[in-house]
């Protein structure tokens, strides 16, 4: 093959390749407003004032989700106010005070390995010990703490790179100050992290707002006709009512489980948009 | 005097803090101990009454019913038929849009589209499934009229678009992560990009691109939300992808939606599909480990 042949085939492969990635991109975006499109044709139409404070009930139409949100409100309150603290003093220890040693490294290793771990795993684990062994029973706090410990290590991880991208100078010079290791960490480093950290929050609640199997295995209840009076209530959650809708074969629970998942979908997604709000200010502002 | 009474104090909150801060990343341990421990008190009980030899040969798994047999099979069939046409979909879809995100797309798209591709991800799963059976498998149903409302393959699919973010980000970080100079070196060639991401970048980034495959495997192994909505919840030990189909993760959402007594041996197989689950999973990141290390390459 002469050499123009060869330059102009290997020109084309280079076109097709762009054409077929273009194609591959196309066909995400399409799946991802397909999925937009499909809830929000099917779900608006049910909102109404009723269906936000109605309680579940057998008759489709009469239906609403009053006990499902203040459910999530709920567990979503237990699970920030457990998981943030532990999430950031935990990423804090092992980015800037722990030892380069062992039991460090075996820390690190397995904080990789519990956020490939499925999520259900999770949920067993809080059945035989938050339920079974602490006796917390099927409660709003067991939930708040299963989905806490399943979201600290994306906490950890933000929180680490974050701290992470503050140059060791800021460190030195507060130090050659004679500030202590909590003084420099107090007023230095959390104030410069913290876009960091509250982007690796906001992502990690929004995960936690839409987890289902866990809190199905810890045993969330599909029908509550009441609202919590404390955290040892039974519970249920946006995501279990969802799912409890979706499973029944009437077609009019699907138009409900639509509906939920509008709003389920509208608060993930804000919380998302927040995140990456927030990342972007960050990143145009610091300049070390 | 006052100062070093001072600084006495400040020293003293420091240890102290340290000791807080400690204990709180020992935390992750404990919860990897607690998920261990668990899922090996529950599931021993069990493999007291049935055998290994029928745990892993039987070809049916009926725990409940009077007739019971507990073959695992059908519901590792099961996981790995979703998982397979879910990866079906999404390595090559991610990897190609990797490449062509890392080595052909402007700063500007780049930084558009991954966010844009990363809200598949972030979507609820059960949302997901909400578009697995109500979407994706009458879609399925108009080309294959003999697909039954619950399927592997409508299931698998929808999985699969939930994962291609995992695939796509975590390789386009990989690719970019490769150090310039050596693309230079292969345009100086006279190669084209396309030839520049078979030969050069991918083969540099190999090891980041295998951990977003396991990860995206661990993913679909572990997804639970989708199969038990879509996929049916009868074990059926089948490669044919239009029958129903149960996985293992599916099971346990049955049982935990039951109301089955503590302590029981039907009580006692969801803790034994989870410990082959967390196994499984653990298996797949051991191999993940071992390949990022062979492969690493260090500029």
């Amino acid at each position: 093959m002469s050499l123009a042949a060869l330059v102009r085939r290997n020109k084309q492969y280079d076109f097709w390749f762009s054409v077929i990635s273009i194609m591959c991109v196309l066909f995400s975006l399409l799946a991802l407003t397909t999925l937009l499109l499909d809830l929000a044709l099917e779900g608006i139409p049910r909102l109404s004032l009723n269906f936000l404070i109605s309680f579940p009930s057998r008759f489709a139409d009469k239906a609403g989700i009053l006990s499902a949100w203040v459910g999530t409100f709920w567990v979503m309150f237990i699970t920030a106010f457990i998981s943030i603290p532990l999430g950031i003093l935990s990423g804090l220890y092992l980015e800037e005070y722990a030892p380069k040693n062992k039991l460090t490294q075996f820390i690190e290793i397995n904080i990789s390995n519990l956020s490939a771990v499925p999520s259900i795993i999770f949920g067993l684990m809080a059945l035989g010990i938050f339920v079974h062994s602490l006796h917390l029973g099927q409660s709003l706090l067991t939930a708040g703490l299963t989905l806490s410990l399943l979201i600290l290590p994306i906490i950890i991880v933000a929180t680490r790179e974050a701290v992470r991208a503050i140059p060791t100078s800021i460190r030195e010079a507060s130090y050659a100050l004679g500030a202590t290791q909590w003084q420099t960490v107090k007023h230095h480093i959390l104030p410069y992290s913290f876009g960091g950290i509250a982007t690796g929050v906001i992502i990690a609640l929004s995960r936690a707002i839409g987890e289902t199997a866990p809190l199905i295995t810890v045993g969330a209840l599909t029908f509550i006709a009441f609202l919590p009076h404390s955290f040892m209530d039974p519970f249920t959650v946006l995501p279990i009512q969802l799912f409890n809708w979706i499973s029944r074969p009437q077609a009019e629970f699907h138009v409900n489980a639509a509906g939920a998942g509008v709003i389920l979908l509208t608060l993930t997604l804000l919380m998302n948009a927040v995140a990456i709000i927030i990342r972007y200010r960050v990143r145009k502002k610091i300049t070390w | 005097m006052k100062t070093s009474y001072y600084r006495r104090i400040e020293r003293f909150k420091d240890t102290c803090i340290r000791g807080i801060l400690f204990s709180s990343a020992l935390c992750s341990i404990l919860i990897t101990a607690a998920i261990v421990f668990v899922l090996f008190y529950e599931s021993i009980p069990f493999f007291k009454s049935v055998s290994f030899k029928q745990f892993l040969f039987d070809k049916q798994w009926t725990p409940l019913f009077s007739d019971a047999h507990y073959g695992i099979l059908p519901l590792i069939c099961g996981t790995f038929l979703t998982t397979l046409i879910a990866l079906i979909l999404a390595i090559p879809l991610g990897t190609i849009m990797a490449i062509y995100l890392s080595e052909y797309a402007s700063h500007k798209f780049r930084e558009t589209l991954k966010p844009l591709l990363e809200l598949l991800s972030a979507v609820p799963t059960v949302i997901y499934g909400y578009f697995a059976l109500l979407f994706v498998t009458p879609l399925l149903q108009t080309i294959l009229p003999s697909l039954s409302g619950f399927n592997v393959l409508g299931a698998g699919l929808t999985m699969g678009i939930m994962i291609i973010p995992y695939v796509s980000s975590l390789s386009e970080d990989a690719m970019h992560a490769v150090p310039m100079p050596l693309r230079e070196g292969s345009y100086a060639m006279g190669a084209t990009h396309f030839q520049t991401a078979i030969r050069v970048v991918i083969p540099a980034a190999f090891s980041g691109i295998t951990s977003s495959y396991i990860l995206a495997i661990s993913r679909a192994i572990g997804e639970t939300m989708v199969v038990a909505i879509a996929a049916g919840m009868q074990p059926n030990l089948t490669l044919n992808p239009l029958e129903p189909a149960q996985t293992l993760t599916a099971y346990i959402v049955q049982v935990s939606l039951g109301d089955l007594p503590h302590g029981t041996l039907g009580y006692q197989t969801i803790f034994v599909c989870g410990l082959t689950l967390f196994f499984i999973t653990l298996c797949f990141n051991i191999v993940g480990h071992s390949l990022r290390k062979k492969f690493r390459e260090v500029y």
